[in-house]
């Protein structure tokens, strides 16, 4: 339990699964983290609890701890089961919780738990954040995310969707005695290659069936049914987790051929090994230590023009001269990474950042305003669903403390 | 090489292994597919005037994934006629001349109804008699089985009655649901019987239905109280085993078949070290098939040639003397826990089991990473344990730098390891009982510094200096 995040009481509850007691057993995993049901999908758990699992020591597979924890929370939600409230008095205190994600969710609801009045801003119509729009669908579907914001709903969470601005701030500044931020990363990076501009992106391209299109857009875009199907071409570029779910995504939405580039090797990845092996086995190719270099339109779709490069001594990459080669496509997908919300957090006064990271103090998330707070990826830089719920949790235990006065364990 | 071959109380068979009178012992037909799978013997189910049974018959408990723990019955004794029984009985004894046929018989409490009986059973073959004195369910309620088996006075009786008239010996079936199993067992050698068979079935309601309140096994919303038996009961039968063939009073010990539980060649030589003669097998062989006899025969057989014994009184009774009563036991005799380091894999259910079900002397105070030679103590037992009680989930905040992945010789973080502190630990077995990886605990002798001393030899000691 302790390689989990929000430490999950693993022995606690299975051993309630195994005496039939599945909603003591789901009771016991919301207790920890409220979005126990999405974890239990969406978790590395291979680099989590059950990488950690002590089978390992004697040389056995790890105890199904993701699984045991999907069975516990499906049957009890499948079985009309809800978060459990717990009895304390209504305080009058509010908070307000900016984006609607995993850790603005679990800070609300710990906050409602301690009877603070809570309510999450999202300007998306949907809550949920990168659980409802950003997970590929084939890990956790938007109405299972959905279903898990209705469950903090019920604990009296109210949810506005409204675009945070300067004024937007000013009035939460008044009316709300503290403020968690849970806004996320901004958007993704855009692909910096001689000829993108000139081509289609996003909503254009993808009614054209050729161009750009983000990782996260286009995951987006199916999750939420828009878009069903994709053009038979399909090109990736970057190899995240993120860049993953896309490729994988684009197999199962029908395209014959998904190309990852990735201008490095293979043991410089950033996805996770499963998900690497994963992607291989939904028929994505691979293309090493391959850098585009210019992407223009082609009579039939797009001619992605890459060159080979190598390392040099110092880590930089150096093309190969003469190693230029195509790849055609219809669609390509940058799967670069996320700038930070610089725009939005720059509104926030007093709150510092560094390297495009709000400051925090770890055990309250507390920011260097101290009416402030924040958690999840516009703290970590980008990291799982279950850090965010972390984060949230600590957050709202550190805005509990500083609005009755008292100090928060250090754990 | 190893000798089966067996004479208990004078039944002559190709070995130890009989099939116990019940289900699998029902007809001919199966006696004789038993005996073609290897058992030496069978005691016929018993044989009586024709019973009505119910549905359903059985429950079991299962236990940690694994079906059948214990096994419950409300079956009564054979609802086939008298004659047909005791026709199969000598066509299987015409067919198969050197194996054991035991007729088990339980009649109304007339001597010569038992005396008909007996006359009929050894007319048709049988090689011996079992007296079923043990029955816990339906036939106690009109006077016979436990009822029988209960009351040394009438078990007494019967077997006297049932001597008169035999000329096979007669085996008297013990019930365990008895305060004292040595009264019964007495009374049948004042008797004169041959021998004894125990333990018969013990009283058991194996569970309820949390939906309908019916316990098992459900006969049209009602149930009633069964008789227990399978491994769950193999530590009885062999405490009441032991008590029995270590008993003394009304003349020694008479040949014992072992009854409770028997499911292997290992359970069969503990039954044979507690001074059995045979062992008679049921649930194992309702569970699996005659065919768990090979396993009886050759793994007993590996045994014996391994030990070196050569047939099954070699080595018969070898444990008897080492059961005693607990004051003549050594009180200066000091085993300790010793984790080895490079098995565990840091579950922490040794430390937990110590402290909560022992004697606080497992701790969880290593540090962490590598450690060469000694170890280092970084907080003090008790805090160290009461910081690990966890009562509230709430997020800790993980240390930034990454968990060690250089384990040294060990399989999981030294931190994650437990220790021992020998000096509070009083030899309990109950970590060593808990750890799930073997011999990764095991307990080692610490000279005591003292002589050797019993209970009783302390207290006799006191006794004399204060006389």
């Amino acid at each position: 339990m302790g390689a989990c995040p929000t430490h999950i009481d693993v022995p606690r509850f299975i051993k309630k699964i195994v005496s039939g007691n599945v909603a003591g057993s789901a009771k016991s995993i919301l207790e920890a983290n409220v979005l126990g049901a999405s974890c239990s999908r969406v978790c590395p758990v291979e680099v989590l609890c059950e990488g950690s699992c002590v089978m390992h020591g004697r040389g056995e597979n790890a105890i199904e701890i993701g699984r045991l924890q999907r069975f516990a929370m499906e049957t009890f939600y499948e079985a009309g089961g809800t978060v459990p409230l717990r009895s304390r008095p209504e305080r009058k205190e509010r908070v307000a919780c900016i984006g609607a994600g995993p850790s603005s969710l679990a800070c609300a609801a710990e906050l409602r738990q301690q009877g603070f009045q809570v309510t999450i801003f999202d300007k998306r119509a949907l809550p949920g954040g990168l659980n409802t729009y950003g997970v590929a669908e084939y890990k956790l579907r938007p109405p299972d995310s959905l279903r898990e914001v209705e469950m903090i709903r019920g604990l009296g969470v109210r949810f506005e969707t409204r675009d945070v601005d300067a004024a937007e701030l000013a009035r939460m500044e008044r009316e709300f005695d503290a403020i968690f931020l849970g806004v996320g990363l901004g958007a993704m990076h855009r692909l910096a290659v001689a000829g993108a501009e000139a081509i289609g992106h996003g909503a254009a391209a993808i009614r054209a069936e050729v161009g750009i299109i983000d990782a996260l857009e286009f995951i987006a875009r199916y999750k939420t049914g828009e878009r069903l199907s994709v053009a038979p071409r399909v090109a990736v570029i970057g190899a995240g987790n993120t860049a993953i779910d896309a490729a994988c995504a684009a197999k199962r939405l029908g395209a014959e051929s998904v190309t990852i580039v990735y201008r490095r090797q293979r043991e410089n990845i950033s996805a996770f090994d499963f998900e690497y092996e994963h992607a291989l086995k939904e028929g994505v190719e691979f293309l090493w230590s391959s850098l585009p270099m210019r992407i223009s339109e082609s009579e039939d779709g797009i001619l992605l023009e890459c060159v080979a490069v190598e390392q040099d001594g110092t880590g930089g990459l150096e093309p190969i001269p003469g190693s230029e080669f195509a790849v055609e496509c219809d669609v390509v997908i940058p799967a670069i990474g996320q700038s930070p919300l610089v725009e939005l957090l720059s509104l926030v006064h007093g709150v510092a950042m560094e390297r495009g990271r709000v400051v925090i103090d770890r055990a309250t998330g507390q920011t260097t305003n101290p009416k402030y707070f924040a958690g999840g990826d516009c703290v970590n830089g980008g990291r799982e669903v279950v850090d965010a719920v972390a984060d949230g949790k600590r957050a709202a235990l550190g805005i509990a403390a500083a609005l009755t006065g008292q100090e928060v364990g250090r754990g | 090489m190893a000798n089966l071959t067996t004479n208990f109380a004078g039944i002559r068979c190709p070995n130890p292994f009989w099939l116990a009178s019940a289900p699998p012992t029902n007809c001919g037909e199966q006696v004789m597919r038993a005996f073609d799978a290897g058992w030496g013997g069978a005691v016929w189910k018993t044989i009586g005037e024709p019973i009505t049974n119910v549905s359903s018959r059985y429950s079991s408990v299962d236990w940690a994934g694994q079906r059948m723990m214990g096994l419950n019955n409300i079956e009564l004794i054979s609802d086939r006629p008298i004659e047909v029984n005791l026709r199969e009985i000598a066509e299987v004894k015409r067919r198969y001349p050197k194996h054991a046929v035991i007729a088990s018989l339980m009649v109304e409490s007339k001597r010569e109804t038992w005396h008909e009986m007996v006359k009929r059973a050894e007319g048709a073959g049988a090689d011996g008699l079992e007296l079923n004195f043990g029955c816990p369910h339906g036939m106690s309620e009109r006077g016979m089985g436990s009822a029988v088996g209960q009351v040394p006075e009438y078990a007494q009786m019967i077997t006297e009655w049932v001597k008169e008239a035999a000329r096979t010996p007669v085996l008297v079936k013990l019930t365990p649901n008895i305060t004292d199993i040595r009264v019964v067992a007495r009374a049948a050698k004042r008797a004169g019987a041959d021998g004894l068979s125990a333990i018969n079935t013990i009283n058991s309601i194996t569970g309820i239905d949390l939906d309908t309140f019916t316990p098992r096994p459900n006969v049209d919303g009602k149930s009633s109280h069964g008789g227990y038996c399978g491994p769950a009961v193999k530590p009885i039968a062999l405490n009441m085993i032991q008590q029995v063939n270590a008993d003394h009073v009304d003349g020694p010990p008479i040949p014992m078949s072992g009854i409770g539980g028997v499911g292997n060649w290992r359970d069969a030589a503990e039954f044979f070290l507690m001074g059995c003669g045979t062992v008679q097998v049921c649930t194992a062989a309702m569970h699996f098939g005659y065919r768990i006899v090979e396993d009886l025969i050759d793994g007993l057989s590996e045994w014996m040639d391994a030990k070196g014994f050569v047939t099954v009184d070699d080595f018969r009774g070898l444990s008897l003397p080492k059961v005693t009563e607990w004051k003549r036991l050594n009180l200066n005799y000091k085993i300790v826990a010793q984790i080895d380091e490079s098995l565990c894999i840091g579950c922490q259910l040794c430390h937990i089991a110590c402290w909560d079900g022992a004697h606080q002397c497992i701790h969880m105070d290593r540090v962490t990473g590598p450690v060469d030679g000694h170890v280092e103590v970084h907080a003090r037992p008790r805090e160290a344990g009461r910081e690990r009680i966890v009562v509230t989930p709430i997020p800790k905040l993980d240390s930034l730098d990454p968990p060690p992945t250089h384990l040294g010789p060990f399989a999981t973080s030294l931190e994650r390891i437990p220790r021992v502190d020998e000096t509070e630990c009083v030899g309990c077995n109950l970590c060593s009982l808990v750890c799930p990886v073997d011999q990764c605990i095991t307990m080692v002798e610490r000279p005591s510094g003292s002589a050797p001393e019993t209970w009783a030899e302390r207290t006799s000691a006191i006794v004399e200096r204060a006389g």
